[in-house]
C-alpha cells in the first residue's frame, strides 16, 4: 500500500521558505496570495495490507523521525 | 587546570572534527575520535564533543538522522549520568534532535547560508562552558550555518531564562542585540536544565589563535578544564 506523510511547520512558527515564495509570487503580479506555507511530502510504499496496523506504524515513523514535533505538524494519508 | 580526555564524535558528513581535535590539543588535552557506529564511549571520557559539519547531508532535517546513530545511545546515557556534552553547529542540531537540549533549529530566516565573524554577548557564566568569561562580555567568533534559527516555545524559553540556560546571544560590536538568523531572542547558545549539555551555533574551535582572527574560542573551551 502507498502512504503519504505531509510535514509542515506548525501554525505560528515562521516559515522562511514560504515567506520568500510569497514575496516572489507578489513580484510576479500574483497579488491575491495571502500566505504561503511550504512543507515536505514523504511518499512511502509499504509492504502491508492491514490499514490499521499501517496507520499505527506510520504515526510512529512520523513521531520518531519524519517530523520534528517541536516545530512541525504532520498528516498521514493512505492512498489505496 | 586539569587535563581532559575529550571524545569527539564523527558521523558521515562531519567536517569540523579535526579542527576540534586541533583546538583541544592546543589547550593541552587528549582527544579521541569516536566513529558513530561505536556503541560506547572511551572509558576515561571527561567531555564529549559533537562537532560541526553536515551529518547525513542534512537530509530530512539537520541532525535528524545522526541522532539515531549507535553512538548517540551511549551519549544519551553519558549525559544522563551527568557527563558533559558540547554540540557545535551541526552538533547543536543533533543534540536538539536527540532531545538532550530543548527547542529546534530551523532554516535561517533570510534563507542564506551565513558565514562570517559574529559578535556574541555572554549571557550566563554560571556553568562549565563560559566560567572563564565575564557576564555581558562581547566575544567575536565565526558562524557558518544555513539552519541556525533557534526556536522554542515561549513558556520553555521563559523557564530557560530563569534557570540561566541562555548562554550566548548575537549582538553587534557594542553589544546591542542583532538579528542574524531569526533565532528567538537572538539566541546563539544554550544549555540544558542540569547544565551538563551545551549547544551553540558559532564555532569556537575556529577562533583559537590570533592568526585565525580571534582567540575568543579558546576562552570558552578552556572553561571545561577549569571547572
Amino acid at each position: 500500500m502507498k502512504a503519504i506523510i505531509n510535514v509542515y511547520l506548525k501554525e505560528g512558527v515562521l516559515d522562511p521558505q514560504g515567506k520568500a515564495v510569497h514575496h516572489a509570487l507578489g513580484s510576479l503580479g500574483f497579488n491575491n496570495v495571502k500566505e504561503v506555507r511550504i512543507g515536505k511530502q514523504i511518499v512511502l510504499e509499504l509492504d502491508e495490507t492491514d490499514r490499521e496496523k499501517a496507520m499505527k506504524e506510520l504515526k510512529e515513523m512520523a513521531e520518531t523521525l519524519l517530523a520534528n514535533t517541536v516545530i512541525e505538524d504532520y498528516d498521514i494519508e493512505i492512498a489505496e | 587546570m586539569k587535563k581532559l580526555n575529550v571524545s569527539i564524535l564523527q558521523f558521515p558528513g562531519t567536517n569540523c572534527e579535526y579542527d576540534t581535535v586541533y583546538a583541544f590539543k592546543r589547550l593541552g588535552h587528549d582527544t579521541t575520535l569516536v566513529w558513530h557506529k561505536e556503541e560506547s564511549l572511551p572509558e576515561a571520557t571527561d567531555l564529549v564533543v559533537v562537532p560541526g559539519g553536515f551529518s547525513y547531508g542534512d537530509y530530512l532535517r539537520a541532525g535528524s538522522i545522526a541522532r539515531f546513530s549507535p553512538v548517540m545511545k551511549a551519549v544519551q546515557a553519558y549525559a544522563g549520568e551527568g557527563g558533559r556534552v558540547l554540540g557545535i553547529c551541526n552538533g547543536f542540531q543533533i543534540l536538539t534532535e536527540a532531545h538532550l537540549l530543548p527547542g529546534a533549529l530551523k532554516r535561517n530566516a533570510n534563507l542564506h547560508f551565513i558565514s562570517k565573524f559574529q559578535h556574541l554577548k555572554v549571557v550566563s557564566t554560571d556553568n562549565a562552558f563560559l566560567n572563564l568569561c565575564e557576564k555581558d562580555e562581547i566575544l567575536n567568533i565565526p558562524i557558518a550555518h544555513a539552519d541556525g534559527n533557534y526556536f522554542v516555545d515561549d513558556e520553555t524559553l521563559d523557564d530557560m531564562e530563569k534557570n540561566g540556560q541562555i548562554l550566548l546571544r548575537y549582538c553587534d560590536a557594542e553589544g546591542n542585540p542583532t538579528v542574524v538568523n531569526g533565532s528567538v531572542r537572538q539566541i546563539a547558545g544554550i544549555c540544558n536544565k542540569e547544565k551538563n549539555v551545551f549547544g551553540l551555533m558559532p564555532h569556537p574551535e575556529r577562533a583559537m589563535e590570533h592568526i585565525l582572527g580571534s582567540e575568543d574560542g579558546s576562552k570558552m573551551l578552556e572553561g571545561f578544564a577549569n571547572r
